[in-house]
């Protein structure tokens, strides 16, 4: 076993709520190669890996590097042995430059002040060395997402990294993007670099890595030649089970138009354009999907739909209401759900029960609430209801929402949302961090829903699943949506890349056709 | 019952227990004699049917408090202006406990009602600021206790005072006002009623109906709560206006029932106890009876020692802070919690 870099073995995490995200995992790294990690959400990965990068401690088992045992109680451990990592939440300052960033902590002296021109100088040169196109003095902050992870890699390598984690590092880029960010990575093996990849896209995995090692549940389910192994037989291993994704898409009769957005322009404190001239509707019976990477305005663009910001010019109607005269719950009556990106932040009460939680929208209505009192078994019994039909793992319906885990918690706010049969319903990122058999059955539930007649705009980084749902897409780049496809079944996820990259645009007749 | 739940309910027993070995120590410093005094301490309230209604009295304007201060809590409001509301409140009720000719079992409850009236249009106060400009109700809440001290000092020195005693004291109550007293031999008044009807109530308001619903919500995530649809501007308005009437009820009964005259001149704590107890009660109506009767036994404990030993109650003031301290220390007992939930996960 002498040509392991390193190895982790025995490794349990245990998190304080209960959790086990990690049960006697091991894990070996060989110098050179590109060794993807993959698994569901929540089956480990992350916490494998943060606790490689010193960020959490494990429970119990041990790390050898180079065969001999190292201790990482902290991240800056961890980066002296070598050990760098890119996480899937950049990590940079956006007021300071790309220089300025990649010296953080280690910066080049002139006397008591900073050597600005060395450290630019020192940039340039670590980016030629490793093939990364790169301005030094460009601010972090409006660089695009895809140049930003060049500077986190770089930032790692520059602290001497060797080993290299990259936390699902094409989720945020488009299909070009991924194309040269392997390009990058195949470039930083050959000099001797090991690379840990985590990623729960199969395709990818097969193209870019050696070996690979695949979690499930908190349990290393096995370490293969990537060469060795079919896509489907890494799918398998992820899954569990032979899992059937394929959704049946029925025709429908499209409806009145229930969500109407017209000529919304919106700019931020600094009057940064953020949104420009914004107009689409969405009738009954479809589902419109929205794609663009993430940060060109589809966030605010659902906040403004959702009462989140105020409106600063054009005009929002939901089932035939302005919503700026509306308040949330006056929405909510006209028949309105709302799926919500952060659903830490927004969608969930982690403190209250599952029950309190699935009636938050529905709790003064006459089948929860009778006389100002809640109708407690009512509320039970619609919540067990709700458990089984949507396989909510969970101890009960008094289990406090915020102790599930990320799928099954999205389950609960799903579960919510549709339950109260909307005719308008916003899903935002709706499987996000969800695992697959998660994201199977909410995907079923919200072509049910167009079914029966809701309209349902889709936001998701996701193109995957936008390509899947949608009857029709509008993809959103810098604010402005710059295409639009009536029928689906003529797009490729390759094309649309092109548009949410900003190389190419529909005239403008084509796109208004969304109106 | 949930893991969460019960480590609460032992660490909350673990602090009472330090507290109290803490209170042994200190006694053992400072007394002559530190085995009488420690049992004085332990055993004294016990001893008496006196004794025993004393804590029972003490206890009564603790919970008032107490439920004020965990309404506000619940909606994850720290305001603690329940200080002065006590004190205001007293003061107003006082005046129709003084000059209203009202019939005996009327009486009471009119000075009652002016309180509690009182004590909500106090309340407005920080609740609308908070409600519609975000002002910080801690804030607020202490500066407007201060204000209310003047004004009921002002209620007492200008329209009350009985300027034939020398001490600054009001006229004395009608006989028609006062609480009568329940239990034979000690000086628990009608106000224990009135303080357990106050306990269903918030319970049943907190747990069981649909405002008590919206609050919680709020408290819990205010995002959540705008999301779902909530009203939060009224949730706001309504624990205020909630706390504002327990607070006012607790002042009055307190002086219907223990006193013949209005005598506080200065903040009579009840407001931080409140505080106190809300926490200790982890904000549960139910708990608050259960921490408000475990202070009130300490009280009553170092009063006993103050008065048959060498040991000033000052003491208590220290054992008090200890169990705040240990309380609201989040990661108190924290190193046990997490190899119990490892144990329990394998």
């Amino acid at each position: 076993m002498h040509n392991y870099i390193l190895r982790m073995e025995n490794i349990t995490k245990i998190y304080n709520n209960g959790i086990v995200a990690n049960k006697n995992v091991n894990f070996s790294l060989k110098e050179g190669e590109i060794h993807a990690l993959v698994g569901e959400n929540g089956a480990g990965k992350t916490t494998l890996m943060q606790i490689l990068f010193g960020m959490e401690k494990p429970s119990s088992g041990q790390i050898f590097l180079n065969e001999k045992e190292i201790q990482l109680s902290t991240s800056k451990e961890a980066i002296r042995h070598g050990i760098g990592m890119v996480h899937q939440h950049f990590m940079l300052v956006e007021s300071f430059t790309v220089a300025q960033n990649i010296i953080l902590g280690m910066e080049p002296k002139l006397g008591l002040a900073i050597n600005e021109s060395q450290a630019a100088a020192y940039t340039k040169e670590l980016g030629e060395k490793y093939n990364f196109e790169i301005d030094p003095n460009a601010v972090t902050g409006i660089l695009p997402v895809g140049i930003k992870q060049k500077v986190e890699i770089l930032k790692a390598l520059a602290r001497g990294a060797k080993i290299l984690i990259l936390d699902e590092p094409t989720a945020v880029l488009a299909p070009q993007e991924t194309e040269q960010l392997f390009k990058e990575l195949i470039h930083l093996k050959e000099q001797g670099h090991t690379i840990i990849f985590i990623s729960h896209k199969i395709r990818e995995v097969k193209r870019i890595s050696d070996r690979v090692t695949v979690m499930r549940g908190g349990i290393c389910e096995g370490t293969w030649e990537t060469a060795d192994k079919t896509e489907q037989e890494i799918s398998r291993k992820i899954v569990g089970f032979e899992l059937n994704t394929d959704l049946e898409k029925k025709e429908t009769d499209l409806k009145e138009a229930r969500i109407r957005v017209s000529h919304i322009d919106y700019h931020d404190k600094e009057s940064v354009s953020i949104l420009k001239n914004v107009s689409f509707s969405v009738h009954g019976g479809m589902i419109l999907g929205v794609a663009g990477i993430q940060g060109n305005g589809q966030a605010e663009l659902i906040e403004l739909m959702t009462k989140g910001r105020k409106l600063q010019s054009g005009n929002i109607e939901i089932n035939g209401r302005d919503i700026q005269k509306l308040s949330m719950k006056q929405l909510r009556d006209t028949g309105f759900g709302y799926i919500p990106e952060d659903r830490i932040r927004q969608g969930i009460a982690k403190d209250g029960t599952i029950t309190e939680n699935i009636i938050s929208n529905e709790y003064n209505k006459k089948n929860f609430c009778g006389r100002g009192m809640l109708r407690r078994k009512k509320c039970n019994r619609f919540a067990d209801e709700q458990i089984k039909s949507y396989e909510i793992k969970c101890s009960g319906k008094s289990h406090k929402t915020g102790m599930l885990s990320g799928g099954n918690m999205q389950k609960v706010v799903v579960a919510r949302e549709c339950n109260a049969s909307p005719k308008v319903l916003i899903a935002e990122q709706p499987t996000r961090g969800v695992d697959l058999g998660a994201a199977h059955i909410i995907h079923k539930q919200l072509l049910k829903m167009r079914d029966e007649g809701c309209a349902i705009l889709l936001v998701s980084a996701d193109l995957n699943e936008i390509m899947k749902l949608s009857d029709a897409i509008i993809v959103i780049y810098e604010g402005e949506i710059v295409a639009y496809y009536p029928d689906i079944s003529s797009v490729s996820e390759e094309q649309l890349g092109l548009y949410m990259l900003g190389i190419e645009r529909h005239d403008d007749e084509m796109i208004k056709g969304v109106i | 019952m949930s893991r969460e739940r019960s480590f609460q309910i032992l660490r909350t027993g673990v602090s009472m227990v330090i507290a109290t070995l803490v209170a042994f120590a200190i006694i053992l410093l400072v007394s002559e004699t530190p085995m009488e005094s420690i049992k004085t301490f332990i055993v004294g309230p016990f001893t008496s049917g006196r004794y025993l209604g004393n804590i029972v009295e003490v206890t009564i304007p603790l919970i008032f408090s107490g439920l004020a201060m965990a309404v506000l809590f619940q909606t994850s409001l720290f305001n603690l202006g329940a200080e002065g509301i006590f004190f205001l409140s007293g003061a107003v009720g006082s005046l129709i406990a003084i000059w209203a000719p009202l019939p005996a079992f009327i009486h009471p409850f009119a000075a009652i009602i002016v309180g509690a009236i009182t004590g909500i249009a106090v309340m407005f106060i920080p609740g609308v600021l908070k409600a519609k400009f975000g002002a910080s109700e801690l804030v607020t809440s202490l500066m407007l206790n201060n204000i209310l001290l003047g004004v009921g000092c002002y209620i007492l020195n200008n329209v009350m005072r009985d300027a034939n005693v020398s001490s600054l004291v009001s006229l004395k109550f009608a006989e028609t006002a006062l609480l009568s007293k329940l239990i034979p031999g000690t000086k628990v008044h009608t106000g224990l009623l009135i303080v357990i009807g106050a306990v269903v109530a918030v319970y049943i308001f907190l747990y069981k109906s649909k405002w008590g619903y919206e609050l919680r919500m709020t408290g819990i995530n205010i995002e959540f709560a705008k999301y779902s649809g909530i009203n939060i501007v009224k949730v706001i308005i309504l624990a205020h206006v909630i706390a504002g009437i327990l607070a006012g009820t607790g002042g009055v009964v307190e002086n219907l029932g223990m006193h013949k005259r209005f005598e506080w001149t200065a903040l009579p704590g009840y407001g931080f106890d409140g505080a106190m107890i809300a926490t200790l009660a982890g904000n549960n109506p139910i708990g608050v009876v259960g921490a408000a009767l475990f202070v009130a036994y300490l009280r009553i404990g170092a009063d006993l020692v103050n008065r048959f030993s060498d040991i000033p109650t000052e003491m208590i003031s220290i054992l008090q802070c200890v169990i705040i301290l240990l309380i609201s220390a989040e990661r108190f007992l924290h190193k046990y919690k997490q190899k119990w939930v490892e144990k329990e996960a394998k």
